[in-house]
Formats: structure tokens, sequence, C-alpha cells
């Protein structure tokens, strides 16, 4: 491997003097995280901050009767021990429902349980001390006296008659369902050459960021204003929660977001033990920090998927798909989680599945229901990488049940690539895609016939080969669609304020946030390619709601999309103030002069008229000499948010190749390839290396990751030592390639690239598996993770 | 209960006196009395390796270590090892080939592949893949880490 350096690359349309869209230029600051020297939440201190920690119910189900502080208050470094009905004077509860999504209903949900806690894990009483040892010391001594109560934990019988409702003023433990009916499915199931039917399982997941959940909060009494330093995704959310629920004004709310220690759609709830830091900061009138330490991250960090989908495809002989039915059925935890609700992953699942092909007929429910275990909501791909499986999943068992290879009955069924705009089955819509020019180029790749011969000739050797593959869709950019019509204070739309420095360098001022996607690169590269200057003269100012446009931050894969779009065109209004202010200077006309790199030149040449730093001279120290009425304006804001398309779908095609070891269940990954469209490419490093931590990410959840539960709601398996996330041996080497539609909706033409390897590679694990086992007579595998156990199982070796 | 403890060791190259609990991780030491933030702290349990230093020469957990069991020995921590400029070159391979996105591992696993290529052998990338699978990134899915590994490895070795 040599590290090739990053060269300029051919003009495009795009392309200015100093253009940096479609080059891989490293991230500027880097050498802060290598060297040691970052600020994440976990390294702040404040000046009398204290730490808390919290007891946490140990029963799935329990009424708190009585909390004994006594012991716990004369321990040593305790400040103060707060249960949850005295917090509940400090701060509002919440309920997490968004009005778009019809009938959805939760219960309120308190900061710490005030009677009653629902899952193993909820923090019951908060230990305020001068460390977090002391803290837990004290959590020691706290004497809770709980009656434990029927605890609901199958999503199977959670809406029996006989199974207790976990909130009884909601009538039943429904969350959510949606059905959708279109086209003849009955009809066409009944025509078809072939149906197949089977139900698909996924696993509860976790993000497992590498730093835990983090929150210093600091109520100045003061100035009566509230800072809160949060490892979050979403920095102006947090903001008008913080307000609305302590009672205080938004501008009284500050969040600062440094570093951020990985997210992933971890850190962009609320979650209730941060929501108890602030109020605490407030009850108390000092800083106080929480750092989720790993066994309470596995407890308390949202989970996800944890769906189980009855899937049905009608198919006929000469491969034509003709018909999709899915039944979704997923257990949530006891809460909707606030803002953003936790019926979005079902909801996604309905609108996804059959996404890819021209089937006009589709059938679908889903139902989420309330459980007494851990809170699910929104994680990395949300919905898709269940979508995903399961459309996957079926085309490739209708495929082996009339003999057609993979790839031809996806071809026969994809959208062709001058179809579009297309609105699929689902109702979702396509503005352009290019999934045979996907698939044409994996294909090339990975050398598909070789591919094929080498699994032959090993399977000649008693060596069990697969190929699998996953053709997705992604959401990205979202529109106010997603959460703002639901009534959600989410911001679908993004700022960027650049300015002019007195030496000729450019701040950039984003909504969007960083948490290692590479959004500060973007961004800086942006806003240097539409005004024109080098990048190393820009510097990118976020994760601050005092000093940042209002914006929603960085999930749903929008930052780039969204706050790239916004920061070029204030890059380029910019552009037009300042040469406004040098056709002033230089008695020029605007129009006739350009900035490249750095300086004024006449437009179309490189021929030098007045530098930045000397036009802001004469701006900031010397405007008397500017004619009389000209003031310059070296600021300049512009906002962006998508308007023609609720959502930009990307699209895309992953393929793996794996090994199976029939004794012992072992599953070998050879190599992994993706081929994924997210429009006009900015940066290609970071949009590869998001794509591969991505598609390491869906790995996870294909071959390790479960969160175990037992029937009385117990997590099994919350550390890092039972909890098996994936780690570099078992990993491959993954080749990333592109095809380019970018978006009409704005100038540059980005999508987002964020979700795309999620999305497809569980699916694609679980054709290559079930391709390598099906000569063998195993029963298809469909229930993730493919444990050796469950390899074993499908070949009836165990 | 709790019983405290004078210590004396070198870190970074620095004498440093200091008064600690017995219970005390080596990490929590760095972190809350040194104020040396580089070394992380993601598991506390031994699994994620975000806690990495170097003691007396060799790698070790920082959260599976004492202070008080360090009394006497010689600690270096990403600080001292940025700056002495050791690692230089692996850094900036690892920015140039972004091996490292919200870089919360890095620290530990750049003191673990330097361990790997002080060797001086340029190791296959299962190689560099096995002796970095005790330290966990969520981000990169390790892909581009191997390829900066690789690429040092190659590069000190004149290839």
């Amino acid at each position: 491997m040599k590290i090739v350096n990053d060269l300029p690359s051919p003009l495009t349309a795009l392309d200015r003097p100093n253009s940096y869209i479609g080059r891989a230029v490293p991230r500027p600051n880097l050498q802060r995280l290598t060297q040691g020297r970052a600020q994440y939440v976990s390294d702040v201190v404040l000046p009398r901050m204290a730490h808390v920690a919290y007891v946490r119910s140990p029963f799935a189900h329990a009424r708190i009767k009585h909390i004994d502080k006594s012991a716990a208050e004369k321990a040593r470094g305790v400040i103060a021990i707060v249960t949850g009905a005295e917090l509940a004077k400090v701060i509002t509860p919440w309920v997490g429902v968004l009005t778009h999504l019809k009938g959805i209903k939760s219960a309120p949900q308190h900061a710490i349980a005030v009677d009653r806690a629902c899952w193993q894990g909820e923090a019951v009483c908060a230990v305020v001390a001068r460390s977090r040892a002391e803290a837990e010391d004290a959590c020691e001594l706290i004497q809770v006296d709980y009656e434990e109560l029927a605890p609901v934990t199958d999503p199977e019988t959670a809406l029996d008659a006989a199974t207790p409702v976990i909130h009884p003023d909601l009538g039943d433990n429904l969350t959510f369902e949606r059905s959708l009916d279109v086209g003849e499915v009955d009809k066409a199931f009944a025509e078809s050459d072939a149906v197949v039917e089977t139900t698909f399982i996924f696993g509860r997941h976790t993000g497992v960021t590498n730093e835990p959940r983090s929150i210093v909060a600091d109520w100045n009494t003061g100035d009566q204003r509230l800072t809160v330093y949060q490892g979050t995704q979403a920095p102006h959310m947090m903001q008008n929660l913080f307000a609305k629920h302590l009672g205080l004004e938004e501008h009284q709310v500050r969040v600062v977001t440094k570093d951020v220690g990985g997210s992933f759609g971890i850190k962009v709830h609320t979650y209730a033990d941060e929501m108890a830091v602030v109020a605490l900061s407030k009850l108390l009138k000092r800083p106080i920090k929480f750092v989720a330490d790993r066994l309470e991250s596995f407890v308390t960090d949202i989970h996800a998927r944890d769906h189980r989908v009855k899937g049905k495809i009608g198919i006929n002989k000469d491969g034509t798909i003709t018909a999709f039915e899915i039944d979704d059925l997923t257990g949530i935890g006891p809460y909707s989680v606030y803002p953003r609700t936790s019926g979005i992953e079902a909801n996604q699942v309905v609108n996804l599945v059959g996404g890819p092909y021209a089937c006009p007929n589709y059938r679908a429910r889903a139902r989420v229901v309330f459980q007494n275990k851990n809170v699910m909501c929104q994680y990395r791909a949300v919905g898709h990488p269940i979508a995903t499986a399961v459309t996957e999943g079926l085309v490739d068992l209708a495929a082996a049940k009339i003999g057609m290879d993979p790839i031809e009955v996806r071809k026969k069924n994809l959208y062709a690539d001058d179809a579009y705009p297309v609105t699929a089955a689902s109702g979702i819509k396509f503005e352009k895609l290019s999934r045979h020019a996907s698939t044409d180029k994996i294909l090339k790749m990975m050398d598909y016939k070789a591919l094929r011969a080498d699994q032959a000739t090993a399977r000649a050797k008693g060596i069990h080969r697969g190929i699998g593959f996953a053709s997705f869709i992604e959401v990205t950019n979202p529109s106010a669609a997603f959460y703002g019509v639901g009534g959600a204070r989410i911001s679908a739309q993004d700022g960027a304020t650049v300015k002019l420095d007195a030496t000729g360098a450019i701040f950039c001022h984003t909504g969007v946030s960083e948490q290692g996607q590479g959004a500060e690169a973007v961004i800086a590269q942006c806003v240097a390619s539409s005004f024109g200057v080098s990048l190393d003269k820009v510097r990118v100012i976020m994760g601050d709601t005092d000093n940042t446009p209002y914006g929603g931050g960085t999930w749903a894969s929008r930052a780039a999309g969204i706050g790239g779009e916004a920061a070029w065109q204030a890059g380029k209004a910019l552009r037009e103030n300042v040469l406004a202010a040098a056709a002033s200077i230089l008695q020029a006309k605007p129009d006739d002069l350009d900035i490249n790199n750095g300086v004024v030149v006449d437009k179309g040449t490189t021929t030098e008229r007045i530098t930045l730093s000397e036009v802001a001279r004469i701006c900031y120290f010397r405007p008397d000499t500017l004619p009389p009425g000209f003031q310059a304006e070296l600021v300049a804001t512009r906002h962006y948010v998508p308007r023609t398309w609720p959502f930009s779908f990307t699209n895309g095609i992953q393929a793996s190749y794996l090994e199976v070891d029939t004794d012992t269940g072992f599953i070998k990954l050879l190599k992994h390839w993706c081929v994924e469209d997210c429009g006009t490419v900015i940066n290609p490093q970071l949009v590869d290396e998001q794509i591969r931590g991505g598609i390491v990410q869906g790995l996870g959840g294909a071959l390790f990751e479960n969160c175990l539960y037992d029937e009385r709601g117990q997590m099994l398996n919350g550390n890092m030592a039972d909890y098996l996330v994936p780690m570099a041996m078992e990993m491959p080497d993954m080749e990333i390639g592109h095809v380019v539609s970018p978006t009409a909706d704005s100038e540059l033409g980005a999508k987002g690239a964020g979700e795309a390897g999620t999305a497809g590679a569980p699916a694609c694990v679980m054709n290559a598996i079930n391709d390598a086992l099906r000569p063998l007579g195993a029963t298809p595998m469909t229930e993730m993770p493919f444990t050796p156990g469950r390899v074993l199982k499908a070949l009836g070796r165990v | 209960m709790t019983h405290h403890y004078d210590i004396t060791l070198t870190i970074n190259g620095e004498r440093i006196d200091g008064r600690v609990e017995g219970r005390k991780s080596l990490v929590d030491f760095l972190r809350d009395d040194l104020t040396l933030t580089g070394s992380h702290v993601g598991c506390e349990h031994g699994v994620c390796g975000a806690c990495t230093v170097r003691v007396n020469g060799e790698i070790v957990r920082g959260c599976l270590i004492l202070a008080v069991q360090c009394d006497g020995a010689v600690v270096e921590t990403i600080e001292g090892i940025s700056d002495t400029g050791e690692i230089a070159d692996l850094q900036e391979a690892f920015e140039k080939r972004n091996a490292l996105q919200c870089g919360f591992c890095t620290p530990g696993m750049l003191l673990t592949a330097q361990e790997l290529l002080a060797s001086g052998k340029v190791p296959s990338r299962d190689d560099i893949r096995e002796h970095i699978s005790g330290n966990y990134c969520r981000c990169t899915g390790y892909h581009a880490i191997v390829d900066a590994v690789e690429a040092v490895a190659q590069a000190r070795a004149g290839k």
C-alpha cells in the first residue's frame, strides 16, 4: 500500500480555479486527534464541577416503593442525592410522538423514574459527588425497596389479551401500526409461477460508540444561562429540548459540541439520564458531569433493529417479480424515544422493501409494540438493513426456486436507468438512480465469472465459498418531511456564514457538526472552492449554538448534501461581496474580476489586481479611503434545504465473498465490494471511508452483534467481552466504486453517503452464506446474527 | 476503606510524584490527576484498547493496571510519543489515508501499531490485522488503518 498524495482532478462543471470538489484532500486539524490533543466531552473539566452516578433498576419492571438515602448521604464526597420525584420539580416529562406517524402513542417519560422503573437499567436515583468514584460508592449505599411487576418481553405476545399493559392509560401495548396495500397483491401471487415465503429475524443491536455518551451541564445562576457540553449530533435540537423542559428561553441555553467519539445515530436522541444532568445542574447551581460507563451504555444507549419480518415474494419463470408482501413486528422498549420517536424504523421498512424493483404489487404491515427492555430508536441506516435483507433475501430465494442466477433476476427487475423519475410501489420517489450501471460496475470490479470459477474449484476440494449480492437504496438529504412536518423542532435546513478576516483568511460557521465523518473537511472544500482560496485559508466553526447558523446537525446522511450546499452558496455570496469591495478600490467593474487562490484577478486570467489581505486591510482599517456611500460587507450567510424531493435517494449494490467452515460453522469474510451512487462526490476518500466503516457496522450485525435478553427482561451480555463487535482480524478488505448521478435539487448535486454501507452489508453476507450452503441442502439462513451455532443448525449438524 | 499511596514515576520523561487511592487505574491517574487526556477510557474492562499506553517499553491497557503498580515505572502516553517525533510518520500516514474518523481509538491504535512496526519487519496485511485486533474502532472498518500501517512499514523498510 502506497499512500498517494491528492492531485487536482480534471475540471468539471463545478470547478473553479481553486476547486477542491472531487478531491481526496486530508481533513484539516486531524493532528489534534492523532496527537491526543482533542477535546472530547469526557475530557471537559470546569471549576466546581461535580459528578453524577445513577442507581439503576435491576428489574425490567418494578414499582419503586421507597428509597432510603440515609447511609449514602453520610458517604464521603457526596453533594446531593436526588430522586425522580424531586427532580420532576425542575424538569418536565416528555412524550415521544410525531403527528405524521398516524396513531403513534407513548407515555410520559421522566428524567429519573418517579414511581416505576420500566426497564433494567432505568435510572431511579441520582447521586452527585465530588468524584465519579465517590458517587458510585454512595450508589451502593442507597436502599431501594422495589415491588417487582410482571415484565412484557416478547413482542409476539405483547398484544395478547393475557399480557399486562405496560402503560394502562394507553389501553394496549401497541405503539404504532402502519399498513399499505398497493396494486393487486393476491391476484399477482395467485398468477405467479412460484411463491416463496419465509421469516427474517434481526437481532437487537446497539451502537457501542468508542466514547460513551458524555455531557457536562453548567447552569450559571449569575447570568441565568445553561451551557451544555454534549457529545451530540444535533446541538440546536438539544438546545430546544433543554430549554423546553427546564422552562427556559432557548437563548438561555448554549450547546457546545467539540470532538465526539463516535455517534452513528446513538447520539441524536434525548436520554433521560442526560436530561437529568441539566436538571441537576440547575438544581444544584454548579457544573455536573456524566459520562456513561460501558456497562450502563449497554442498558441505556438506544438499541435498534430487533425486527421479525414475515416476507413473501411472487416470481414468474422468466424472472419477473410479481409481488412483495411483508409483515413486520418490532418491540421498542417501554417508551417511544423523544423527539424522533421509535416508529421510524418500522415505517422505513414499509417504505423501502421492494424499493429497487419495478414491481407494482406490494402489501405491508408493520407493528411496533412496547416491552420492558431498553428503548430502541434510530441507529445508522434506520430500517435499511432490515428492508434490504428482506427484499434481497426474498429475491435470492426466488431466484434459487426458479433456477436463475441472482444477478439475472436483479437485472430483469431493477428500474431501467432511463426510467427516472420514478415512484415506487410504496410511494417513495426516486429522482435519478443508476441501478444497472452500478450492477454492471460491481460485476466488473469483482470479476464475477472468475469468482464463480474459483467457487467451483474450491467446492471440488470441499471448501464451501459463497457469493452474495445486495442491491440497496438509501434515504439521504431529508427535507422537513422526515421530522418537521410531524411537529418536531428538528431543522431540515442548514445555514453557513462565511466571513473574510483581516488577513484574507475565511471563517465558515456551519450548523452541521462533526463526529468523525469529515464534515469539517467537506464544508471547507465547498467554501474554498466557491470563494476562491486555498484550503489552508479556511477555518470551520461548528458545534456551538451561540456561534453557528440554526441547523439540523449531522444525521441521516445530510451534512455534505445540505450543509455542503449552504457553505457552497455562502462562499459564492461572499465572493460577490468581496469583489464589490475590490472593484470599488480598483475602480473596476465587479463582473470583470474574480478570486483565484486568494488573490483578486482579472476574470478568466491569473493577472493579479489586489490580494485579499489588502482588500481586508482597506475595508477594516482604512474604510475612509473607500468611495463615499460604499459599505463593504465581508460576511455572507446562505441557507439550503432540499425542496424538490422529500428525500434524495441514493442507490448501489454490494457483494460479499466468504467461506463457511462446515465443521465449525465459522464464517471467514474473504472480500467485500460496494458500488455506490451518492451523486457528486465532494471528497472521494471520505466517501469511501464512510462506506467502508458503514459496511463493517453492517457486518457486525450480520455476524456477531445481538443484545440478548432473558424472559425476565434481563440483558445477558451487556459488556464488550460478551457483546461481540467487529475487530480487525475478522474483517475483510473492501473495494469501493462509484457511479455519479447528481441531484438537480442543489448546485453541487451531492447526495449522502453515510449509511449505504450499513444498509446493504447484512443482506449480501446472508445471501453469500446461503449461496455457500445451498448445494449442501442446508435450510436457508434468515436469522441474524449468523453465529457458528446457527450455521451448524442450518446444516443439520446440531 | 480508601487507602492512599505515594508513588513516583516517570511520565513522558518527566518525574511525577503522586498520591493515589489503591483502586485508581493508571488511565484514571493520567487523565484525572495529570490531565493527560490523550489516553481514552472506552470500556474499563480491557477489551477496547482505547486506554493503551506504554509502561517500561511495553503497551498495556491503562484500565487494567493500577497507578500504584506503576510506582517507579517509565510511562509513555500519546502526548509524549507525539512530542518526541517517534511516530511522526505513522501519524502522517493516518492523517493522509483517513485512517481515523472520530479519533477516539487513534492514540491506542497508533501505540499498538508502533509496537508491531518497531520490529523493523514488513508485516502482511493479516499480521497487521491480527496485531491491532485488540483495539476497537467503530468508525473506519479497519481497512484504512491497515493501509496506513502497511505503508509506513514499507516506507521504513525502504521499499
